[in-house]
């Protein structure tokens, strides 16, 4: 029996799918958040939550707005402060996995969040670099989580916040990207999308993978628990 | 020993036109009832200092009462831009701001060496991107290993404001729940101010409290719900409602004086 689904619980869906097994993953707000809870609830219930306001071991029961939720704080095995969580935590690479978004990214997985344009006058202000730069750096494997369009997909960033090193992955609303002999390689297409289809939503030469997988569709009981996890 | 004073008192005492201003909180305490009191006061040319500037600031920067700002993370957390920020940066309305960046993982570091009283703080970080070449950072090499670190400098801010749930009668603070730099704030700081929930007769110590002893404090100042629409673990809870009506509220420069207008946040 199929079920009808959008593009982005797919999203959500593969992401959650990358935490199966995983001992620790850092996120933040939004996307990231609801595919790490749907993981715990679906595939790696002992799966510890880390965000970046210093909650350790957080079980929330429902999808934060911010990564400063009372929740967070009231479900944690342990709270830290700021210096801590970078200086003890993330900094000697205890965090295995991160989830990170950005408003663009190159080939090498590189990440911009901080400016749009020229960085002295900047047609759009991003919010900055946060905690990413070093997440990036401290977290074994990095799983990047972006929309699929030729305005975040860039030959060129237009500033640096993040490097790309740790990239394992990139998941998007049309597929998902591995790094192959340092830059981005399409690896999977989700159900109905075309090759053509993520060519013309990505802003450089894209690489295809001789083994393109297409994305098993979400199950019944991953699209549930996402839906009900969004209903709380 | 900390005074426990108003808070007009608090604020008319320490921050004057372009002071360096650090009103911390990391999406939890955030002491918004001080910093608009600073607006009600008329404060101008203010350095403003913070991780993670997201309404409070917004409002201070939209009206024109910040003359740089010192920070890592510049958004309206779970809903996106702060559109005031955005204005002054992009277009200088109502004026042009300076700002000088950092990520979180260094400015959490410029605190520390701050509080400490150290010069600068050694991390790994920087390197490798473009945040390098664009802010305050240096490197060095460590005298043991000869690896290569990033160097961020102490930041001593020349006021500390921070909330908390509790004081005692002698200015001795305890917060709890997420507890951000607001510690390593009042100790970086010239001058502090905190704003307390409640002033009890005894603090009654908690698992994972941080406490702060009066003696370094300046001022103490009740300000019962004085996070709002942030919060105050275990006596307020955050007004997510309001940080998305914000984006609303501040998408137009019109649309925000008016809101600020009413609010009596004009300055």
């Amino acid at each position: 029996m199929s079920v009808d689904y959008t593009n982005g619980e797919l999203q959500t869906v593969v992401a959650a799918r990358s935490l199966a097994g995983k001992r620790s993953c850092f996120i933040g707000v939004g996307r990231p958040s609801t595919a790490a809870l749907l993981a715990r609830m679906v595939h790696n219930p002992r799966l510890v939550l880390v965000y970046e306001s210093g909650t350790i071991g957080a079980k929330p029961y429902h999808v934060p707005l911010s990564i400063g939720d009372g929740e967070l704080a009231q479900t944690a095995d342990l709270v830290v402060s700021v210096p801590e969580m970078f200086n003890y935590w993330i900094g000697p690479g205890r965090v295995q996995v991160a989830f990170l978004g950005a408003a663009q990214i190159d080939p090498q997985a590189n990440l911009n969040s901080t400016v749009i344009g020229d960085y002295e006058h900047p047609r759009t202000r991003l919010p900055g670099a946060g905690g990413a730069p070093e997440i990036a750096t401290g977290c074994a494997e990095v799983v990047v989580i972006a929309p699929h369009s030729k305005r975040t997909f860039v030959q060129r960033l237009d500033f640096k916040t993040t490097r790309g090193e740790r990239t394992t992955l990139v998941i998007t609303d049309l597929g998902v990207l591995e790094p192959r002999d340092g830059s981005l390689c399409l690896t999977a297409v989700h159900p109905g999308v075309s090759v053509d289809e993520v060519r013309e939503n990505t802003g450089f030469e894209l690489a295809v993978s001789e083994s393109l997988k297409v994305s098993e569709p979400p199950s019944t009981k991953e699209l549930n628990a996402l839906r009900e996890l969004a209903s709380r | 020993m900390a005074q426990i004073v108003s808070l007009s008192e608090a604020v008319e005492a320490t921050v004057q036109d372009g002071a360096s201003v650090a009103l911390e909180g990391f999406t939890h305490l955030i002491p918004f009832a001080a910093g608009h009191e600073v607006l009600r006061q008329g404060r101008r040319e203010l350095e403003l200092i913070r991780m993670t500037p997201d309404i409070l600031y917004d409002q201070m920067i939209g009206v024109g009462a910040a003359r740089r700002l010192v920070f890592s993370y510049g958004g309206n957390p779970g809903v996106g831009s702060l559109h005031r920020f955005r204005d002054a940066v992009e277009h200088g309305w109502p004026r042009p701001i300076e700002v000088e960046e950092h990520s979180h993982a260094g400015m959490a570091n410029r605190y520390v060496a701050g509080a400490s009283r150290l010069p600068f703080m050694v991390m790994r970080g920087y390197e490798g991107t473009d945040l390098a070449a664009h802010t305050n950072v240096a490197t060095v090499i460590c005298p043991f290993t000869g690896e290569q670190l990033a160097a961020v400098p102490a930041l001593n801010p020349e006021v500390a404001i921070v909330h908390a749930q509790e004081a005692d009668r002698d200015g001795n603070v305890q917060l709890w729940g997420i507890p951000g730099v607001q510690k390593e704030a009042v100790l970086a700081a010239q001058r502090s101010v905190v704003t307390v929930e409640r002033i009890v007769d005894e603090l009654e110590l908690r698992p994972g409290g941080v406490v702060i002893p009066g003696w370094v404090i300046d001022y103490v100042a009740p300000a019962p719900g004085g996070s709002l629409p942030s919060y105050a673990l275990g006596i307020t809870e955050r007004d997510n409602d309001f940080y998305r009506e914000w984006d609303l509220i501040s998408r137009d420069r019109e649309h925000f004086q008016a809101w600020m207008s009413e609010q009596g946040l004009l300055g």
